[in-house]
């Protein structure tokens, strides 16, 4: 772990993920539906970066396409200067990792926590796998004997941070989080946020997180891109965002949305 | 002021199991006037239960005790099944979370809301039939009579929930109880219903009882809230006072929600005091 400060300093950073000219398209012909369209972002190294919009504005088709999960996309993704094969490979899910949203829905009912940790272990050839096991589950702020526990034996905040050791056991660089918290309570909600940003310091991760909530986004993020009808129609700061600061009238009705209630005109 | 609509003293809510028993919900007392009360909690408080009480909606294993539980003079408690199904949708009715499972996949949405209207109303199918559309009207759908023929799964989850607000207050009820209503809509969308909702309460002079997990969302939609943790009412505060809560649990519960107004580094995790169980209630910042 060396330098983790350079993302805070917002100094010249390598760019860690560059997507450009993403199109992405269901059915053909007269029933063709552009659900991303033309795309363009750029991540630096440390940095993290959030996608929100309503459902359906195309944000979580991007992450799918981004870790491969929809291999019809048009527009290149660019990882590390590399662009990534539409078949991705080992080597990149090894650096890129993926947090679902629905902890109750990720993990595999019969599996215990040990196995979970235990399988990308296998997969990637790491060694020191029951050292490895505790590190992470210590790192996520469960014990060790969390390792004997089926999923049904964890809460709902227990089985998101299994999630997110799952995608961390294998050190990777990028960690996309599709709506990490929207399936928790409030306080739990808490725990899973400040535990993603103790990690992104201590490991000097990357961030894309998508979210449809406003106030988790900038939370976790320094940079927040607005989607609607499958494009980002702006890019704001985390400042921007606090500060209402939106040149688009559509961001400035969502902000307004989600502060609260006020009567619609 | 006037009596309020619903009273509840001390009502208890358990759930017998083989080898112990369950109390959901400890105990707790309110009352709802014509006026917008907010339940908030996380899940497993009660909150949800607790307004599914009201209707006698529970599930057969459940076991409600009270002291008094009794709306617009009537005794819920004694109510037979009979009286109960004339209470149900005509004069308390409930919204649920979600549209796509609570409406009838199978039939047109107009038929639906005409039915609700029906089941109380004698009137004839004309008549009815004009009352859901000027209905769905008052939900702010702009075409009534081609979404009338619509089926649930043509509609977006808006236009759904918007229908079910339609049905539920068609046969203008002195109570209604939302139960997260908004959670399954998104941020603008939410907007527009929660507009509807409130303009309707009001105009109607009806109670709401409007349960949520969202603090903010209450604070600002509600006149009062009752704060829920592990089936006991914490605290009963005006809304406009949320935000200087008394109870350490209510105050726990605000600042854990990341903030949109100031950046903060770590938020605030909630500690739980095993007090809080059987501790007082705060009524307007006194304990009771």
């Amino acid at each position: 772990m060396s330098a983790p400060a350079a993302n805070a300093t917002g100094a010249a950073q390598e760019t860690a993920l560059a997507v450009s000219h993403l199109n992405i398209t269901f059915g053909s012909g007269a029933a063709a539906m552009t659900a991303v369209d033309d795309v363009s972002f750029t991540l630096g190294h440390g940095e993290a970066f959030g996608l929100i919009g309503e459902s359906g504005c195309g944000k979580s088709t991007i992450l799918r396409a981004l870790v491969g999960l929809n291999r019809d996309y048009e527009g290149t993704i660019r990882f590390r200067d590399t662009v990534v094969p539409r078949q991705r490979d080992k080597n990149f899910f090894r650096r890129v990792q993926m947090v679902f949203q629905d902890p109750y829905a990720s993990l595999h009912p019969r599996k215990m926590v040990q196995y979970v940790l235990a399988e990308p272990l296998r997969i990637h050839g790491f060694d020191r796998h029951q050292e490895r096991i505790d590190e992470i589950l210590s790192a996520v702020g469960l014990g060790p004997s969390f390792r004997y526990r089926f999923p049904h034996e964890l809460s709902g905040g227990q089985r998101q941070r299994v999630a997110i050791a799952r995608a961390l056991i294998i050190e990777p660089e990028l960690l996309l989080l599709d709506e990490p918290t929207s399936a928790l309570d409030v306080s739990v909600q808490a725990e899973i946020l400040n535990l993603l940003k103790q990690l992104r310091r201590a490991r000097d991760l990357t961030y894309l997180m998508v979210s449809h909530d406003l106030a988790v986004v900038t939370h976790l993020c320094e940079r927040v891109g607005m989607m609607s009808e499958g494009r980002i129609i702006e890019e704001m700061s985390a400042e921007d965002v606090r500060a209402g600061r939106a040149a688009e009238p559509y961001t400035r009705e969502f902000l307004e949305a989600s502060t609260g209630y006020r009567p619609a005109s | 002021m006037a009596k309020p609509l619903l009273e509840v003293e001390d009502l208890f809510v358990s759930f017998r199991g083989a080898h112990r028993t369950t109390q959901a919900v400890r105990g707790i007392s309110f009352n709802v006037g014509r006026e917008k009360v907010g339940i908030v909690g996380e899940s497993g408080s009660g909150k949800s239960l607790t307004g599914r009480t009201v209707l006698k909606l529970t599930p057969k294993a459940a076991h409600i005790d009270a002291k008094r539980l009794s709306f617009d003079g009537i005794d819920l408690l004694a109510a037979s099944e009979r009286q109960m199904r004339s209470i149900r949708g005509n004069r308390i009715s409930m919204i649920l979370q979600d549209p796509k499972f609570s409406l009838n996949p199978l039939m047109r949405v107009g038929q639906q809301i005409t039915e609700a209207y029906r089941l109380h109303h004698k009137v004839g199918r004309r008549e009815a039939e004009a009352r859901a559309l000027a209905m769905l009207e008052a939900v702010k759908i702009r075409d009534p009579d081609r979404v009338y023929q619509l089926f649930p799964h043509e509609v977006s989850g808006g236009m759904g929930q918007r229908i079910m607000i339609a049905m539920m207050l068609i046969p203008e009820p002195d109570l209604i109880i939302a139960d997260e209503p908004t959670s399954a809509l998104d941020v603008t969308v939410r907007r527009q219903v929660l507009t509807i909702l409130d303009e309707l309460v009001t105009r109607r002079g009806a109670g709401l009882m409007f349960i949520s997990h969202d603090l903010n969302l209450v604070a600002d939609f509600c006149d009062r809230v009752l704060v829920m943790y592990a089936g006991r009412i914490m605290e009963d505060i005006a809304a406009r006072d949320l935000r200087n809560a008394r109870h350490p649990y209510t105050r726990a519960l605000l600042d854990s929600l990341p903030r949109l107004d100031r950046a903060t580094d770590m938020l605030q995790v909630p500690s739980r005091d095993p007090a809080w169980l059987d501790g007082p209630t705060i009524r307007s910042g006194v304990a009771t």
